[in-house]
Order: C-alpha cells, then sequence, then structure tokens
C-alpha cells in the first residue's frame, strides 16, 4: 500500500464552486482511501458499541458502512452530490435506518480524513490547516445537507399524511334505534380529539332526537384524569339538552384505576358492557326486547316433527 | 451500565410516547394487565402535568431488579415553575386547569412508593414505584 507524502505550495489553492478538493489533495485522499476507509470503519464499529439502541445486525450495519463509505468516494470522484447517494439515502430512509447513523458516519468521516491528511503532511502550519478543513468541509457539508433534507421532507411529508388519517379517524354518533344513539370512542383523546367529540355528540343527539346516548370507551386505552373530565363533560352537555348519557365498555382494569384516581363517575349511569347499555337505553325509553311468536312456532313445529319422526 | 431510557414531554403527543414505553416497561418486568393499566395511567397523569405546567420536562423509566423484590421505577423530571403548596396539591380534587385535580393523589394511589420534591422556580421531581407481587 502506498503512501504518498503531501507536496507543499500546490495545498495553498481554494476551492471554488463544484471543485472540493485541490487537484492534488483529492489525488491524494483517493489514492489512499483503503486506509481511510479502513480507519473509518474501524471508528464507526467502535462507536457502535456503546449504542444500546441498535437492533441492526453487525453484518448489516458492516455491509451498509462499506456501500456508504463506496458512495462518500463516488461522490468525491465525480466532484458533487451523485444519483448513488440519493439512491442510497433513499433506500435507508425505506428500510428505516436512524439519520443519525448518516450524520454520525459523515462527521468521523471528516474528522478520519482530516486526521489522515494531515498526519501525512510534511509541514504543519495554519493555512496549511485551514486549507485541508475548508476542502474536506466542502467534500462533507453539502452531502450532510443533502441527507437532512431528504430524511426531514420525508418525515414532514409522512407527519401531515398522518394528521390527516388522524382526523378522519372521526368521532361518529351512530343513531341504533329511534331515540338511542352510540358513541363508540376508540384511541387516544386528545385535548383537539376531545374537542370534536363534544361538538359531535351534541349536534348528534340534536339532529337525531337522542334521548339516551351510549358512549363507549372500550377502545380507549387509558382513562385519565383528563379523558374523564372530557367525558363527564360531554355527560353534562347532554344533560342539558334532556338527554341520558350511559357510558359502556368500561374495562375491569379501567374500572379499578378510575376508583384510584378518585374521579367521581358516579352522576350519570355505567354498565359493562354495550349490550347491557343497551337494554338499560331500552327500558329509559319505554321498550324491551321479545323474542317473536313466529320463530317459537317454527321452532314448536321443528320439535314435535322430530319426535314424530 | 443501566439502561434509564427517558421520553421528553414537549408536545401533547409526547404523553402518549411516554405511555407506550412504560407499557413495554411493564410487561417486561411481568406485570399483569391490572398493574399494566395503572402504570400506564399514572404516567399519563404525570406526564400530563408536565405538559400542562412546566411546558416540558422527562418521565424516566428504571427497572428495579433487586434480589427480593422486582418493579418498575418511574420519574418526572421537570424544571418548570414548581409547585407552591404541596399539601394542597395533594388533595383530592384540587386544580388549578379547571379540570379534575392535578392527579398527583391519584398517582400515589396507583402506585407503591410515591415521593415528590419541589422548589417554586426550580422545578419537580417526583419519583414513583410499582412492585411486582
Amino acid at each position: 500500500m502506498e503512501q504518498m507524502l503531501l507536496g507543499e505550495a500546490k495545498l495553498n489553492k481554494k476551492c471554488r464552486g463544484g471543485i472540493f478538493l485541490d487537484g492534488t489533495l483529492q489525488e491524494f485522499v483517493v489514492n489512499n482511501s483503503d486506509v481511510i476507509i479502513k480507519n473509518w470503519l474501524e471508528e464507526v464499529t467502535e462507536k457502535r458499541k456503546s449504542d444500546y439502541t441498535s437492533s441492526i445486525s453487525t453484518e448489516l450495519f458492516q455491509s451498509t458502512n462499506r456501500e456508504f463509505v463506496n458512495v462518500i468516494f463516488s461522490s468525491l470522484d465525480k466532484q458533487g452530490l451523485t444519483t448513488e447517494l440519493d439512491d442510497f439515502s433513499e433506500r435507508l430512509i425505506n428500510l428505516g435506518w436512524p439519520l443519525s447513523y448518516l450524520t454520525d458516519g459523515l462527521q468521523t468521516f471528516r474528522r478520519v480524513t482530516i486526521d489522515f491528511i494531515l498526519s501525512q503532511s510534511e509541514k504543519i502550519e495554519t493555512n496549511h490547516f485551514t486549507n485541508v478543513l475548508e476542502m474536506v468541509d466542502n467534500w462533507v457539508d453539502p452531502i450532510i445537507n443533502s441527507l437532512v433534507n431528504e430524511y426531514s421532507g420525508n418525515w414532514e411529508h409522512t407527519v401531515s399524511l398522518q394528521r390527516v388519517a388522524l382526523q378522519e379517524l372521526s368521532a361518529p354518533l351512530i343513531p341504533v334505534m329511534k331515540n338511542i344513539t352510540i358513541m363508540p370512542l376508540i384511541g387516544t383523546i386528545d385535548t383537539e380529539r376531545a374537542k370534536l367529540i363534544m361538538e359531535n355528540l351534541l349536534e348528534g343527539t340534536i339532529k337525531h332526537n337522542a334521548e339516551v346516548v351510549l358512549i363507549d370507551i372500550t377502545g380507549v386505552p387509558v382513562v385519565d384524569t383528563m379523558v374523564a373530565h372530557h367525558i363527564i363533560q360531554a355527560a353534562e352537555a347532554v344533560r342539558l339538552i334532556g338527554s341520558t348519557c350511559i357510558l359502556v365498555g368500561i374495562r375491569p382494569e379501567i374500572a379499578q384505576t378510575i376508583v384510584n384516581l378518585g374521579i367521581d363517575l358516579g352522576k350519570f349511569p355505567t354498565k359493562s358492557s354495550l349490550r347491557k347499555g343497551f337494554e338499560k337505553a331500552l327500558e329509559l325509553t319505554g321498550r324491551k326486547i321479545t323474542r317473536s311468536k313466529e320463530r317459537d312456532q317454527t321452532i314448536e313445529k321443528m320439535m314435535s316433527s322430530l319426535e314424530e319422526g | 451500565m443501566d439502561f434509564k431510557p427517558c421520553v421528553n414531554i414537549r408536545k401533547e403527543w409526547d404523553i402518549v410516547g411516554a405511555r407506550q414505553l412504560g407499557r413495554e416497561q411493564a410487561k417486561e418486568v411481568g406485570f399483569g394487565t391490572v398493574d399494566q393499566a395503572r402504570i400506564a395511567t399514572a404516567i399519563s397523569e404525570l406526564a400530563r402535568n408536565i405538559y400542562l405546567y412546566a411546558g416540558k420536562g422527562k418521565i424516566c423509566f428504571e427497572v428495579i431488579n433487586e434480589f427480593d423484590h422486582k418493579g418498575l421505577k418511574i420519574s418526572a423530571i421537570d424544571q418548570g415553575p414548581g409547585i407552591r403548596d404541596l399539601n394542597q396539591v395533594m388533595q383530592d380534587g384540587y386544580s388549578t386547569s379547571g379540570g379534575l385535580g392535578a392527579g398527583l393523589p391519584g398517582v400515589k394511589r396507583l402506585m407503591d412508593h410515591f415521593e415528590i420534591t419541589t422548589e417554586v422556580d426550580e422545578g419537580t421531581q417526583i419519583h414513583t414505584i410499582k412492585w411486582l407481587r
């Protein structure tokens, strides 16, 4: 493995626009790419040892590292951001690699490269030092910027899509029978959804002329004081417009936490299951479920024909 | 090295994040569904307090695995305004935000161990532990 020693004067050239490294420096880096890559791989692997949250296998990590460093060098070669870099970063985003892997890797790369160049220099002086730093920065910085932009653009897009999806998870008021409606609450109730739920509830209660509203919280993972507060407010508002709220779907463990928290749900009736709540609702609206006579007769006929036969 | 993950609470949805992590940790320690619900609710209360009153802070988890007892420690740490009257706040029903109350007495009942240190304008630290029975 050849190791070239740097000359002197040529390093004082400034960098401009598309040319990152001065010709000699670039050659030097490319010719010693083996050493630089080896040093980089060592450092990155060493750093990884202190990263507990990494769930990526060592083989995958190493092979991605090799690909990564090749992509970095090809950008040096082509003197700019390459399609290989774009493809590489897109793949990593899709596979779910954290951005920190890339930025840490690049910072390490910057350091390793500068260390190596300076260690091979004949002379150490501020001018030379500044030039080397500037040149390597001009190589590495655009890559970092491009990667960060890709990642954050991707995140922002995902977040806005998810916000829309979350809004679509509305709280519908379902009119089951005349005067009885059900509102199933699903998922976490944050302040915004709570407002929406209250609006829907009141609007729907009036629109469907509901005498009884069943609020089903089977799908609510945790009832803390805020959620309970919203439910109580909703029930109170429903009561004010003359209807009754029945809370159903209280799981046993949720019942325990509600008791522990000291929340008083005594003001309005609660039932454990939707079925029981529904029966209560029917009661309150002067109805009940009975078995139809027709079906009974059919069964009797079947039974008697079996006996005869 | 002890693994003590923390969740930063800055946005309302961070409360859900803290709860998720807490639930996972609770499952790992071996808590049953009722205790998991208690732990998740306690985390929700503590995180919400940070969000509402301190603006930002963190919820930290620590698995306690000692010789004769195993449990999960949940800490709520913030550098917020602190609590002026601790006695008042530990009373059921007392609320400064129009809600049902800060839920601290509730958290105390949900968990097995509860300690709170607070300093006005400096911040608040709450440490709670749930033991595995």
